[in-house]
């Protein structure tokens, strides 16, 4: 077998020494060349055989690609619907622990009648499966070691056995023994009528058991003991769920392999709960993910004529999560880095103005423009410094320079900008010493951070509360709601410091 | 069923493994031994930290590593190899930490984005690039430990020889930082506010995993290596809690499994590598029988109590 298997596989070679070398590594690329590699083990055949693979494969119109599609498709249905309760509940390495544990199962129920008979090796793994999880309960609950150590070692050791008992059917004169090896990396196109059979009777009982246990489900992945409390059968939906993820792992092997499973498990609703909040859309966009995932995987081991897809599948899992992890609206890594940056900006900004602010209050108004070595001396810092503020002023339409780049003047906008942020400052402060009875010494710095976050509703409610006040604790005029919004007497007297 | 057992040969199967074979079985037991014993004083420190979980991962996603080397050098020489599983042992700690850190995904997901894709990763460069050598998909996930051939004018067979010393290497570390070791282990603040870095030590630790792991990965594949990994450290540390005891027994306990799984496989007539773990994990039975046993009132040992 090992040498069959050698011989099969090791075809590209001469195709990698002539192009590959210090190949960069990179999961992108290896898609892109899957295709070439299969066209360059053709032969003379270059270009039109991708095409032809692909048309062949979008056209459905080869009878077992149809059926490994299908039950593509119903296992990332089944994978993502599971996995979404099980990521929450953080037991993805469980479903790592019961995917490479169920493998002396396998080998028993292919012992039963010497065949890939899927129904026996259903039931085989399913009851190692579940002996494997019973084992890690009872090393946890009658020993020191920890949870990770009790999986790891069940995992393994298992797996040995398992190793062992497919090693022993190996050597066996008799039986069928075609299609065992292909439970290591999967294969999609060895699922036939049975197997597909079983994948829409687990994806069905799946479906059902999430759509009528739904809020059981949702009370016992988040909290246990309130379901409890409300009667619902916690323990009883914990082990259907436990069952039917024996059922998803094995089902699914065929297709994904012993080794891979658990990444459709893991990898779809991951990638969900990136882009979601609420656990029925988790559960749906998993699903469809799921779905995706593995149609792809499919695609691409096609194309590669007939590599495993399991690999394929997971690396096409990896490239949606890595997107989503990159970019996800509201939990992206790149957008939220983006979001924190410009909001940052904003303070800064926010935080020049104010300080220009203060010192036009400073000459009661009278003068226009303020003098960058001003702002330099209030806020103790260079005036190169300033100058850069200043730059992003007058960038956002805050504020102008005068021509020889020394002088400062309040656009309308900016002006206005400039008072809500006072007024947010003087309000809050207010607030904690006649409200919260807060010292007046203590407030500035709270005071410092809320002023850019307070919108308009809570800055109305607050002058409510406090009953349209004039003056801060610190005896300072509060600007008022009509310069906020651009009806200020000083504005029409002429007197405001900004420049027209 | 019954023609699943190869006849039993007492002479064979027992015997001659230590008179007239020995010069292949002495090296694959000692090969067995070797890796065992490496994998179970790392596996000790992994057990206590918590991590055994973090070397099932790393056992997965070495595999592209030793890809990637053998796509760049053209060869898996020894050095390239070292570099590609080092290399690929501490970008999977960094993702997993980055991963979970810097998105509301939990660890135990972040492990296992982070392995399986790399696994896959690393099997699709293997069949589309480099199936010639010795990588090929039965290798990552049976092992091998035959064929270990002694050249005509070596003193032992090369795999051996790289594995002597990879075991001297982390005997050496493991005597040299005990103390280091013991600490970030078991008190990381501690360690920090004694001037141990817990952060280096810890880098350090996932480096030599690596290598380890790769060294043993030819001859026992990527998972059975979890096993070594974690059996001989969880069976001694059942059995005592000095951190010194457990090492010593580990190294007992790999010994025991490499004689063991010797006349297992010849029994069963089937891959040595899965039957040292299966006699590891009979023993590792037998131990946690034994430490169940001892905490029932009429076995209960006296110094039993002085354990705790």
């Amino acid at each position: 077998m090992n040498e069959s298997n050698t011989a099969e596989i090791g075809k590209p070679q001469s195709f990698m020494n002539r192009n590959l070398c210090g190949f960069p590594i990179s999961a992108v690329l290896l898609f892109l060349t899957a295709p070439v590699c299969h066209a360059a083990r053709i032969g003379d055949l270059t270009d039109t055989s991708v095409t032809e693979q692909a048309l062949r494969f979008f056209t459905f119109s080869d009878a077992s690609l149809r059926m490994a599609l299908i039950g593509c498709i119903l296992l990332g249905l089944n994978c993502g619907l599971l996995g979404g309760f099980i990521v929450v509940r953080r037991l993805s390495l469980v479903g790592d622990t019961l995917s490479h544990a169920v493998l002396p199962g396998i080998a028993l129920g292919f012992l039963w009648n010497m065949t890939k008979d899927p129904v026996a090796i259903l039931i085989g793994a399913t009851l190692v499966g579940g002996l494997s999880m019973l084992t890690v309960n009872a090393i946890t609950r009658t020993t020191r070691l920890k949870e990770d150590a009790a999986m790891g070692l069940v995992l393994s050791s298992f797996y040995a056995v398992g190793v062992c008992l497919i090693g022993m059917i190996q050597k066996l004169p008799t039986g069928n023994k075609s299609g065992i090896d292909k439970f290591l990396f999967g294969q999609a196109a060895a699922l036939n009528g049975g197997d597909i059979a079983l994948l829409s009777v687990t994806a069905t009982v799946t479906l059902l058991f999430v759509i009528v246990g739904y809020r059981g489900l949702l009370t016992l992945s988040f909290h246990r003991a309130f379901g409890e409390s409300l009667g619902i059968p916690v323990n009883l939906l914990h082990h259907a769920m436990m069952l039917l993820t024996a059922f998803a792992v094995v089902t699914a092997m065929q297709a994904v392999g012993v080794v891979l499973v658990s990444a459709m498990l893991i990898i779809p609703p991951a990638t969900a709960c990136l882009l979601t909040d609420r656990m029925h859309r988790v559960l749906l966009l998993s699903a469809l993910i799921g779905m995706s995932t593995a149609a792809l995987g499919a695609f691409f081991s096609f194309l590669g004529n007939n590599l495993p897809t399991g690999p394929f599948m997971v690396l096409a899992g990896a490239g949606i999560f890595t997107v989503a992890f990159l970019f996800s609206p509201r939990q992206g890594w790149l957008t939220r880095l983006w979001r924190q940056r410009s909001q940052s900006e904003r303070i800064g900004r926010e935080n020049t103005l104010k300080a220009m602010y203060h010192i036009a209050e400073r000459r009661e108004f009278r003068e226009e423009g303020i003098s960058l070595l001003e702002l330099a001396e209030l806020r103790r810092e260079p005036i190169e410094i300033e100058r850069v503020n200043a730059e992003k002023l007058v960038h956002q339409r805050f504020a102008t320079l005068s021509d020889d780049g020394s002088m400062l003047h309040f656009t309308p906008a900016g002006w206005r900008k400039a008072c809500a942020v006072v007024r947010n400052h003087r309000l809050w402060e207010l607030y904690l010493t006649n409200v919260m009875q807060y010292g007046a010494d203590h407030v500035h710095d709270d005071a410092e951070k809320i002023e850019h976050v307070l919108g308009e509703d809570t800055v109305r409610q607050l002058e409510r509360r406090l009953d349209f006040p004039q003056i801060d604790p610190h005896g300072k005029a509060i600007p008022g709601a009509r310069e906020v919004h651009g009806m200020a007497d000083r504005a029409q007297a002429g007197s405001t410091g900004y420049n027209r | 069923m019954t023609s699943l057992l190869p006849l039993f040969d007492f002479e064979r199967m027992i015997v001659a493994p230590w008179t007239t074979a020995l010069d292949t079985y002495g090296w694959m037991t000692l090969m067995a031994f070797l890796v065992t014993a490496t994998c179970g004083l790392i596996g000790n420190y992994l057990i206590l930290r918590r991590m055994a979980l973090v070397g099932d991962a790393i056992s997965h996603s070495v595999l592209p590593g030793l890809a990637a080397a053998y796509l760049v050098s053209g060869s898996l020489t020894l050095p390239a190899m070292i570099i590609g599983a080092v290399g690929a042992g501490l970008l999977t700690t960094f993702l997993i930490e980055f991963l979970h850190t810097r998105s509301r995904i939990k660890a135990d997901a972040a492990i296992g984005i982070t392995f399986c894709s790399l696994f896959a990763l690393g099997v699709v460069m293997i069949n589309l690039f480099a199936s010639k050598v010795h990588l090929d998909a039965e290798c990552v996930l049976y092992g091998e430990l035959s064929y270990l051939a002694r050249g005509s004018n070596e003193l032992m067979p090369q795999q051996v020889l790289v594995m002597a010393c990879v075991a001297a290497l982390v005997a050496l570390l493991v005597i040299f930082f005990y103390k280091e070791l013991l600490l970030t282990s078991f008190d990381a603040l501690l360690a920090g506010s004694q001037g141990f870095r817990p952060g280096m030590v810890h880098l350090v630790l996932m480096g030599v995993l690596s290598v380890v792991i790769v060294a043993a990965f030819e001859s026992v594949g990527a998972i059975l290596v979890i096993a070594m990994l974690i059996l001989p450290g969880a069976t001694a540390q059942l059995l005592s809690t000095r951190l010194k005891v457990c090492l010593w027994l580990s190294v007992l306990h790999a010994a025991l499994s490499a004689i063991g799984g010797l006349h297992l496989s010849l029994i069963l007539g089937c891959s040595m590598a899965a039957c040292v773990v299966v006699t590891g994990t009979l023993l590792f039975g037998v131990a946690w029988l034994f430490s169940i046993l001892r905490h029932l009132p009429p076995f209960r040992l006296p110094e039993s109590h002085a354990m705790h």
